[in-house]
C-alpha cells in the first residue's frame, strides 16, 4: 500500500517540519490532514501574529507548545500617525504571562505598535532565562528604565533592537548596565533614543562582542568616537552612524576613512546626522559594497548625493530626503542600475518650497529597471509621469505615492489622478501595496479593483468620490489583507460591500468616512467571527461611526476594550 | 460652463486649466465662491495694508486648488482652518508665511475660527510617523543655510520677497516667470505701490536695461541678495543669471537703492 500522507510516521513528520523556516510553509503544512496539524504543531518554533487581538495568548499556547520566538503587532497601522487615541490596548503584559508559563524557553520577542511597559520589560528579562532578542519598533509606554533591565538581567542577549519607539528617554544610562561578562551581542540598535549613552561603556561593549555584527548608535555619537568604534569592530555589517557634525578637520576625524577601509564587510550605513561634504568622503571607501544606503536623516543635496552614488553601484535600497531634489534623483537613476526600493522622505511635510517633482520620479524610473518598491513624498505630480513610471518599471510589488495635498489634482491638466494609478495597477500586476493620493475618484477605485488582483495591502486618503470607489475595490481584489481608509466618502453600503472579504483579511480600518452605527452593526450581526469595533470620539454624534476597526478574530471580542471602544 | 475669475495673490490667471471638467471639479467651481469666502473669513491675516482682498472670484492654479477641494467632501467632515493652511502648501495664501511661523506647531494649536461643521484639523498627515517629524523640525532651523542653496535643484525656486514698511513677508516662485515682464507684474499686483506699468504701456516687453530705467524712476526699487550676500538691483543681469543667483528680493524705497546702481554694474561687469 502506498504511503499516504497521514501515515506517515509522526517522528519523520517532525523532523521534517523542523526544517521548514517559512511561516507561510508551515501554515500550509498543517492543513494537510490532522496527522500533520498534530504534528507541525509540536515543531512550531517561531509565529508571527499581525494583530495582536486576533487570537488570544491562550489559544496561542495552547495549540503550540514549543514556541521560541514571537513576533507580534498591535495597533492599526495609522496609530503611527496619532489616529488611535492612548489607551486603545495592545498591551504586551497578557502575552508575557501566558508565555513565562508556556514558553520558559522563549527567545525571542519582536513587538511592533504594542504597549510596552518598563514592567513588562522586567518582566521578560527576569522569566526567561535563555531570552536573546528583543526588538522594539513604534511601541510605547516604556523608559529607558525598562532597558536598563533588559541590559541587567539578559546574560544570553544577542539582539537588542530599538526603533522609533514613544519612548522616555531618560538618560543614557542603561548601555552601562550590560555587565562586563556580556560577550554575545550581535545586534546592537538604539539609533533612535536621543540621551547620550556613556562613551566608554559602549566602547567596552563593541570590544568585547566579538561576534558584533549590527551597530547603529544615535545623533549623540561624534565622529572621534565613531572611528574609535570602527577599529574595534571591523568586523560590522550594518552601521548606523551618529553625527557628522565636526567644524574642524583633525587628524583623528582623518583616521576615520582609514577605519572605514578595514570594514570590507559593510553593506548597510545609515545615521548620517548633519552629513555635509566635510566629512562624508570618510564613507567612501565602503561604498562599494554598500547594499542599502540609509540617509533619510541626512538633509544633503544632490551634489553630496551624487558623490556617494558614483561610487555605490551596487545599491539595492536608498532611502533618502527630498533636500535631494530631482536633480539628486536624476543621479540615482544615472549610478544605480541595480536599485529595487527607493524611498524618499519631505525634509518639511508642512513648506512647499523644497522637494521632489514628478521629474525625479520619472528619472529614476529610467535608470533603475528593477525597481519595484517605492516610498515618494512630494508636493505635485502628473499622470503622465506615472503612467511612464509604470512603463520603465513594471515590476512594482509596492507602490506608496504621498501627494502631500489632499486631493492635489494633475498639477499640468488639473485632472484627477485616476490615470496614474490607473497605469500602476494594469501594468503592475504583482502589485502587493498601494498607497494612493491626490484627487482621486471612484474610476481609479475601478480600475484598482479591476487590475490588482495581487494588492493585498491598501492605504487611501482623501479621495473617492462615492460608495463605489470602495466597492469596486472590495468586490474586485481578492486578495486583500490590510485596508485602511481615512476621510473619505464611504458609507455603510460601501463598508458592507466588503461582507465576503473581511473573514479572509487581517483588518479594515476606516476613520472619519460615512459610515454609522448602524452600517457598524449591521456587519456585526452578519459576520460573527469578525470584531467590529468603533472607536468613539468626544463629541461624535451617537449614529456617527468616526473611527471603525474590523478585524478577524479566534478570540472573540476584546475583553480588555477601554471604554471609548464599542465592539458590536 | 463659466467659471468664476479671481487673480490670486500673484496675479496671474490659469491659463492651462483645463476646460473639460470631472463632476469633482465642477462642483469645486461650485463651491469655490463660499469655500474661498470661509476661508478668508478665518484665515490668519496675511494680506499687506492696502493690498486689495478683492471681493473678485479667483482661480485657482493647478496646484493651488486644494484647499477648494477640502469643502469638496459632502460630508464636510473636515476642512483646514487658518492655522492649518501651510499644510496644505498648494494654495494660495499658504505661500505667505512669514519665517518665523512654525506649521507644525499652527497645525497643532486650536484656533478658534475653524469652520464649524469641520474637524479641527487634518490630524497625522501627511503619514509621517513622530520621530521623524521631531527629528526634522528640530533640523530645519539648523540646516536653512544648507537647505537654502539647494532651492535651485529642486522644481520650485521660492525666494521671500519683503517690502520696507510692510508687517510681513512674500514668497514667490521664480521658475513660474520667464522673464522680467512676467515678475514685474506679479509684484505689481502683490505690492500695489510698485508702479512698474507706468511708461511701459505700448511696448513688447521689458529688457534688462528698460527696467533699470524704469525702477529709477519710480517710488520703489526692486533690489536682491544674491548668492554672495549682496544685495543688486533688479534688471542688471540677464533672467537666467537673476534666478540662479537670486535669493530673495526686497522691494525698497528708491532712495535708498540709489548706492546700488554703480556697484551692481560694477559687480556684472566682473562677473561676465
Amino acid at each position: 500500500m502506498d504511503p499516504t500522507p497521514s501515515s506517515l510516521p509522526e517522528d519523520f513528520l517532525k523532523r521534517t517540519f523542523s526544517l521548514l523556516t517559512s511561516d507561510t510553509d508551515h501554515n500550509s503544512v498543517s492543513l494537510v490532514c490532522k496527522h500533520w496539524y498534530t504534528a507541525e504543531r509540536l515543531t512550531r518554533r517561531h509565529v508571527s501574529i499581525r494583530n495582536c487581538y486576533s487570537v488570544s495568548p491562550e489559544i496561542l499556547t495552547a495549540r503550540f507548545p514549543a514556541i521560541r520566538s514571537v513576533t507580534l503587532k498591535g495597533k492599526p497601522r495609522f496609530s503611527d500617525f496619532n489616529l488611535v487615541p492612548d489607551d486603545w490596548g495592545a498591551d504586551v503584559q497578557p502575552w508575557l504571562n501566558a508565555f513565562a508559563t508556556a514558553y520558559p524557553c522563549l527567545e525571542e520577542v519582536r513587538l511592533k505598535r504594542m504597549v510596552v511597559s518598563d514592567e513588562s520589560l522586567e518582566f521578560l528579562a527576569l522569566n526567561f532565562d535563555e531570552f536573546k532578542c528583543l526588538s522594539l519598533l513604534s511601541c510605547e509606554g516604556f523608559s529607558t528604565l525598562g532597558l536598563e533591565a533588559i541590559a541587567t538581567y539578559c546574560k544570553n542577549l544577542t539582539e537588542l533592537d530599538i526603533q522609533e519607539n514613544g519612548i522616555d528617554d531618560l538618560g543614557g544610562d542603561w548601555l552601562s548596565y550590560f555587565p562586563e561578562n556580556l560577550t554575545s551581542l550581535e545586534v546592537l540598535n538604539f539609533s533612535t533614543l536621543t540621551s547620550e549613552v556613556s562613551f566608554d561603556a559602549l566602547e567596552s561593549l563593541v570590544s568585547r562582542c566579538k561576534s558584533l555584527r549590527v551597530l547603529k548608535v544615535n545623533r549623540k555619537v561624534n565622529l572621534e568616537q565613531l572611528k574609535r568604534l570602527l577599529v574595534l569592530a571591523p568586523q560590522l555589517t550594518e552601521l548606523g552612524m551618529g553625527s557628522f557634525m565636526e567644524e574642524l578637520v583633525s587628524s583623528s576625524v582623518n583616521g576615520l576613512e582609514e577605519a572605514f577601509s578595514k570594514c570590507g564587510n559593510l553593506v548597510t550605513l545609515s545615521g548620517f546626522w548633519d552629513a555635509t561634504l566635510l566629512h562624508l568622503p570618510a564613507v567612501y571607501p565602503v561604498c562599494g559594497n554598500l547594499t542599502f544606503l540609509n540617509l533619510s536623516y541626512a538633509n544633503i543635496g544632490p551634489d553630496e548625493l551624487e558623490q556617494i552614488l558614483a561610487r555605490s553601484k551596487r545599491l539595492v535600497r536608498l532611502w533618502v530626503v527630498d533636500t535631494v531634489g530631482d536633480k539628486g534623483l536624476e543621479a540615482v537613476g544615472s549610478h544605480c542600475p541595480l536599485l529595487e526600493e527607493l524611498r524618499v522622505f519631505p525634509v518639511d511635510p508642512f513648506d512647499q518650497k523644497l522637494g521632489v517633482t514628478d521629474s525625479g520620479l520619472v528619472a529614476v524610473s529610467k535608470g533603475c529597471p528593477k525597481l519595484h518598491y517605492i516610498l515618494y513624498f512630494c508636493q505635485r505630480m502628473t499622470n503622465a509621469a506615472v503612467i511612464t513610471v509604470a512603463e520603465n518599471c513594471p515590476n512594482f510589488t509596492h507602490f506608496r505615492l504621498c501627494i502631500m495635498n489632499p486631493r492635489e489634482p494633475d498639477y499640468l491638466t488639473n485632472e484627477p489622478m485616476d490615470e496614474a494609478f490607473g497605469a500602476i495597477v494594469k501594468t503592475c500586476t504583482k502589485l502587493q501595496r498601494l498607497s494612493v493620493s491626490g484627487l482621486l475618484t471612484d474610476l481609479a477605485f475601478e480600475y484598482i479593483g479591476k487590475y490588482a488582483k495581487n494588492l493585498e495591502t491598501l492605504s487611501v486618503a482623501f479621495a473617492g468620490s462615492s460608495n463605489l470607489g470602495m466597492e469596486y475595490v472590495m468586490r474586485g481584489c481578492p486578495k486583500l489583507k490590510r485596508v485602511e481608509i481615512r476621510d473619505c466618502p464611504f458609507g455603510d453600503s460601501a463598508l458592507l460591500s466588503g461582507l465576503t472579504q473581511y473573514e479572509s483579511m487581517r483588518s479594515l480600518w476606516m476613520s472619519d468616512c460615512n459610515v454609522t452605527m448602524d452600517g457598524c452593526k449591521k456587519l456585526a450581526e452578519e459576520m460573527s467571527r469578525l470584531n467590529v469595533e468603533v472607536i468613539k470620539d468626544e463629541g461624535d454624534d451617537d449614529q456617527v461611526a468616526s473611527k471603525v476597526y474590523v478585524y478577524q478574530t479566534v478570540a472573540g471580542p476584546r475583553k480588555d476594550a477601554p471604554p471609548f471602544v464599542v465592539t458590536l | 460652463m463659466s467659471v468664476p475669475l479671481e487673480h490670486d495673490y500673484i496675479g496671474l490667471s490659469d491659463a492651462s486649466r483645463s476646460s473639460d471638467s470631472s463632476s469633482n471639479i465642477t462642483s469645486v467651481t461650485e463651491t469655490q465662491p463660499n469655500s474661498v469666502l470661509n476661508f478668508k473669513a478665518t484665515e490668519l491675516s496675511l494680506g499687506l495694508p492696502g493690498f486689495s482682498k478683492n471681493g473678485g472670484p479667483t482661480i485657482m492654479l493647478g496646484a493651488k486648488r486644494g484647499f477648494a477641494d477640502v469643502n469638496l467632501d459632502g460630508s464636510g467632515k473636515w476642512a483646514l482652518k487658518g492655522g492649518s493652511e501651510a499644510q496644505l502648501g498648494g494654495f494660495e495664501k499658504s505661500q505667505t508665511l512669514t519665517p518665523d511661523v512654525k506649521p507644525a506647531e499652527d497645525k497643532k494649536k486650536g484656533s478658534g475660527s475653524a469652520p464649524p461643521s469641520a474637524k479641527a484639523q487634518v490630524v497625522g498627515w501627511p503619514p509621517i510617523r513622530s520621530f521623524r517629524k521631531n527629528t526634522m523640525a528640530a533640523n530645519s532651523s539648523k540646516n536653512a543655510d544648507v537647505t537654502e542653496g539647494n532651492l535651485a535643484s529642486g522644481g520650485c525656486l521660492f525666494v521671500k520677497v519683503s517690502m520696507d514698511g510692510a508687517p510681513y513677508l512674500r514668497k514667490i516662485d521664480l521658475k513660474i516667470y520667464h522673464n522680467y515682464t512676467e515678475l514685474s507684474k506679479a509684484l505689481e499686483k502683490m505690492f500695489s505701490c510698485f508702479t512698474l506699468g507706468n511708461g511701459v504701456k505700448g511696448r513688447e516687453g521689458l529688457s534688462e536695461s528698460n527696467l533699470k530705467d524704469l525702477l529709477h524712476g519710480s517710488e520703489c526699487v526692486l533690489t536682491y541678495e544674491d548668492k554672495d550676500g549682496d544685495w543688486m538691483l533688479v534688471g542688471d543681469v540677464p533672467w537666467e543669471m537673476f534666478i540662479d543667483s537670486c535669493k530673495r528680493l526686497r522691494i525698497m524705497k528708491g532712495s535708498e537703492a540709489i548706492g546700488l546702481a554703480p556697484r551692481s554694474m560694477e559687480k556684472c561687469k566682473n562677473k561676465i
